[in-house]
């Protein structure tokens, strides 16, 4: 069995899901505890990817990364080189993909936190962010391991807007979802077979390790 | 009098216009029924909530005023802050609860010990009971030693007997501070016993009526426990 796309996906799957919860939550809370005008319009553009196709969100991409896009002249400018058709062109492409999956679970659990732990906080001399730190995620940590989990497995399911950001080129952006594709397309049904067999325990166990986190 | 509150605030149900002010190492006890407005009241001591109009101000330092657009955030009114039923974070132990704001630990071990919670200290507040986890949360708001102690019906969900004893508890360690102390309660005997004054709140005001019946001695007492409980309740407007 081919390994390396499995690896590839395992490996794009864990560095978003990093990123993303080290976005999501301090957003999610922010959405959680403050209003302001506007809220909803932000909130509702956070979670657009929910509503659109991948490969809408793909295309979409596909011009924000390149090289004329504004994300991709920032970073040509920055880094060089181009962000299309590399890892790290779908890993910022997973991110856009996969942050409402990450928000909704994370925001779910803070407002699951009785508010007077944070007013508990606040008397007894906390900032704000030092509130966050040192009370919300603590109290919350079962439900951001279990966005963390959704999100992996989000994001290792990935297809349409990795195609389209990554191509499918070998050891870069051939993630296990387009190799599958691929073998298919090429009737090597016996590799699909085992690239698609081995998602499924993995999706399993996750999910009953999500079922365990949420169930308090 | 070195705490001094003026305090409006329009609610759904009525106007809270309240004035008072309680002298260091005195125990202003605010009573009244439930929906009268004491909560709001102490909630815009600490800066929880805010007043449409008034002034709170600690010895020379201003807390809130209205006309000169001041109101610190809680966090800069340096309050012990004990809240109707448990507030305790539930991931920390109780002694990690207590010392949660503490500047010395040496006062949180020694708070502990004399609310009997040097057993418990590595238990979690689901693992205590309700009276052990309101004596955790008082041992929380004076280890950080506080320039204002509030309590907001810290006892009213525990058995009588529990209360009773945490009142004395209360009273007693309270009695050796210098700080003021706003207790909120429902309970008449519990603001008269912790009360240096009683001030009865009705619909968001000071029911001076009210206020004067609980202060009068029931019919037969001597002209004696008239004066000694007339000198207690030396009434804080």
């Amino acid at each position: 069995m081919e390994l390396l796309p499995l690896y590839l996906s395992a490996k794009l799957a864990t560095i978003a899901t990093l990123i993303l919860i080290g976005i999501a939550a301090p957003l999610a809370y922010w959405l959680t505890n403050f209003s302001w005008r506007g809220k909803s319009l932000v909130e509702a553009l956070v979670n657009l990817p929910i509503a659109l196709p991948p490969t809408v969100i793909g295309f979409y991409l596909l011009f924000l990364l390149g090289p004329k896009g504004s994300v991709g002249m920032v970073w040509e400018s920055l880094f060089g080189g181009t962000l299309l058709f590399t890892f790290t062109g779908i890993v910022i492409a997973s991110i856009f993909y996969s942050l409402p999956f990450a928000i909704q679970p994370i925001k779910a659990s803070f407002e699951k936190i009785d508010p007077r732990l944070k007013e508990s906080a606040y008397v007894l001399g906390l900032s704000p962010a030092a509130t966050f730190f040192r009370v919300i995620i603590p109290n919350s940590i079962n439900g951001i391991a279990a966005a963390a989990i959704l999100v992996f497995l989000h994001t290792m399911g990935a297809f349409g807007v990795v195609l389209m950001v990554g191509g499918s080129i070998a050891g870069e952006t051939r993630v296990a979802s387009i190799a599958i594709y691929e073998a298919v397309e090429s009737m090597q049904y016996e590799k699909a077979w085992a690239l698609s067999l081995a998602f499924i325990p993995i999706g399993y166990c996750f999910l009953l390790l999500v079922n365990r986190l949420t169930r308090k | 009098m070195s705490l001094t509150a003026v305090l409006k605030k329009k609610t759904r149900f009525f106007t809270i216009d309240v004035e008072f002010s309680c002298p260091d190492g005195q125990t202003v006890a605010l009573i009244g029924p439930s929906g009268s407005g004491k909560t709001t009241i102490i909630r815009m001591l600490a800066g929880l909530e805010t007043p449409d109009e008034g002034r709170i101000v600690y010895r020379d330092r201003v807390f809130f005023d209205s006309s000169r657009n001041v109101n610190l955030p809680p966090q800069k009114r340096k309050l012990g802050y004990v809240f109707q039923d448990y507030s305790l974070f539930p991931h920390l132990t109780l002694y990690g609860n207590a010392a949660f704001a503490a500047h010395d630990r040496s006062d949180v071990d020694s708070l502990m010990g004399f609310f009997g919670l040097t057993a418990l200290r590595d238990r979690k507040p689901h693992q205590v009971s309700g009276g052990e986890r309101q004596r955790c949360a008082v041992c929380q708001a004076l280890a950080r030693n506080p320039q204002l102690l509030l309590l907001d019906e810290p006892f009213s969900a525990l058995d009588v007997v529990t209360r009773r004893l945490l009142r004395n508890e209360l009273k007693k360690i309270t009695e050796t501070r210098t700080f003021p102390v706003v207790y909120v309660t429902h309970d008449v005997t519990e603001a008269l016993f912790i009360g240096n004054a009683v001030l009865p709140i009705v619909a968001g005001s000071i029911d001076r009526e009210w206020m004067e019946r609980i202060t009068a001695p029931a019919a037969g007492t001597d002209a004696r426990t008239k004066a000694a409980r007339t000198t207690k309740l030396t009434l804080a407007y």
